[in-house]
């Protein structure tokens, strides 16, 4: 139900942009109708594809080590004690500081190739994933823990058996916030200094006015986020529905 | 009927001794002595935030010795460590893991020792089988009623086998019947073991335990114990229970003024 309502806005929206166009008619350079954004889509779809592929390749990258980060600091977190005072300032830094004003100088450290962009991603979501799960392993029921303690449970086996599979609706909301703020991070990376990428295309499209490639490029970006973001929140859901957790708070 | 020590103590007996407590500044225990009887139901009763679970929670071994001041041990001066088991109002069942792995959850968080050794999976099917709850073995805990998930966490706390067990507050989310029926079961089942249960309901205590100890605040130095003659589990139109019963209030509501 939900994908044909996604389907109905979709074209609904494309009917709105065709015929915006055509009643104010904005010259193309500055809004190119949708039948010229889709046909340059197919005319260029090699070209896009591969930076496309380029830009996927970044942010899967970054997703995937910005999680295994981001878990990794949230049990060192809920695990270590004397650590959390050590690690709770980085985190605060990370948040606070604007990434974006990062990338020229990850640009320098790391390069125009994929590093710069991936590290880009990770930063943006290595918070939100840390700060989920920390949140979600912090929440282990008073009750449970006394339950544990009376039983003689070992610390690492109460983590493993119960205090992370209870902290995993929380974990999922921030890996739903991760996989939707990732593209941001590659994209931004790419604007500072990349030859690849669908951002890199969009500026690059931009100078040589050549608008309706920018477009092209944009609507594939969206088109590609908007997956990610469905499929990670559909296999989320699944997962915490098998565990009988997708009733418990998020 | 009642009064303090009107038994003598056992070996096998919790001793409470010169017990004090302050939790967020508030001194809850002062110089606090008590004695459980082992092999019987004890019933601590008192109003809401007098202290029952703080106390519970020491026999328990949860509250770290600088909180707290005095000892809790056996009569025979050995350490309760090892010796306990806990069933709360929640009954902690892990939604992921069907009935049968909940009740074996101890053989995954605790490393087999020779004190404390593997629960069989014969034993807890048929503990399930008799608590009636034989068909349900796979079923995970989001399919079952209130009364069956506290059936699966009574289960879990009796496979534990251990000779003392505190009860916090375990009926207390449940409707009238189920309650009931809770209560009977669990007085069967716990019926020689040493039990320490926390509650606020007078009827609740005067239902099963052998000794009532009433806690009164705001600071509480003693106990007023009361023995029953009759035995548990029993009828609520019992005269003799009826008769406590306004004593207990009256007791209880004592400390009405105190607590504010």
């Amino acid at each position: 139900m939900s994908s044909i309502r996604v389907v109905i806005v979709l074209f609904g929206l494309l009917i709105l942009w065709h015929f915006t166009v055509e009643i104010t008619s904005v010259p193309p350079y500055i809004l190119p109708g949708p039948l010229a954004v889709i046909e340059t889509l197919w005319n260029r779809f090699p070209t896009l594809i591969q930076h496309a592929g380029y830009t996927l390749t970044e942010i899967l990258l970054g997703f995937t080590i910005g999680t295994l980060l981001g878990c990794g600091s949230a049990l060192t977190l809920a695990t270590a004690k004397p650590l959390r005072t050590w690690l709770t300032p980085v985190l605060v830094i990370t948040q606070s500081l604007p990434v974006f004003a990062l990338a020229p100088i990850l640009v320098l450290w790391l390069g125009y190739g994929l590093p710069s962009k991936v590290a880009m991603a990770v930063l943006i979501i290595y918070f939100p994933i840390t700060a989920a799960f920390y949140d979600g392993l912090r929440r282990t029921p008073k009750d449970w823990q006394a339950l544990a303690q009376v039983m003689n449970a070992s610390p690492l086996a109460f983590l493993i058996h119960v205090r992370i599979p209870l902290a995993l609706p929380s974990l999922a909301s921030g890996l739903r916030v991760a996989i939707a703020t990732a593209p941001i991070g590659a994209i931004v990376g790419e604007w500072v200094g990349s030859s690849q990428g669908l951002g890199y295309l969009m500026l690059h499209a931009n100078g040589r006015m050549q608008i309706d490639l920018m477009f092209a490029a944009l609507s594939l970006l969206a088109l590609m986020a908007v997956t990610l973001y469905l499929t990670t929140d559909h296999l989320l859901n699944r997962l915490l529905k098998k565990m009988s957790l997708d009733d418990l708070k998020a | 009927m009642h009064g303090q020590g009107s038994l003598p103590s056992k070996k096998q007996d919790i001793v409470v001794k010169n017990f004090s407590l302050t939790y967020e500044n508030r001194q809850v225990f002062s110089d606090f002595n008590l004695n459980l009887h082992s092999g019987k139901w004890n019933v601590l009763l008192g109003r809401s935030g007098v202290g029952k679970s703080s106390l519970l929670k020491a026999i328990a071994g949860l509250l770290s010795t600088p909180s707290f001041e005095g000892s809790i041990k056996r009569n025979n001066n050995t350490h309760l460590d090892g010796q306990i088991s806990w069933m709360t109002q929640d009954d902690l069942l892990l939604p992921w893991l069907s009935i049968l792995d909940n009740v074996l959850i101890r053989n995954r968080l605790c490393s087999p020792r020779n004190s404390t050794p593997l629960i069989k999976k014969e034993d807890a099917m048929n503990l399930l089988e008799q608590l009636g709850l034989g068909e349900s073995l796979d079923q995970k805990p989001d399919t079952l009623s209130g009364g069956m998930r506290q059936r699966t966490a009574l289960a879990r706390t009796l496979l534990e086998n251990r000779p003392i067990v505190l009860l916090d507050e375990p009926f207390s989310a449940l409707d009238a019947i189920t309650r009931s029926e809770m209560q009977e079961l669990t007085y069967k089942y716990l019926k020689n073991k040493t039990v320490v249960m926390i509650t606020h309901d007078p009827l609740e205590a005067l239902r099963l335990a052998h000794f009532i100890f009433v806690l009164i605040g705001p600071v509480v130095c003693n106990a007023r114990s009361f023995s029953p003659e009759s035995s548990p589990i029993r009828n609520l139109n019992d005269p003799e229970v009826i008769d406590l019963y306004d004593v207990l209030i009256s007791e209880l509501s004592m400390s009405k003024g105190d607590e504010l």
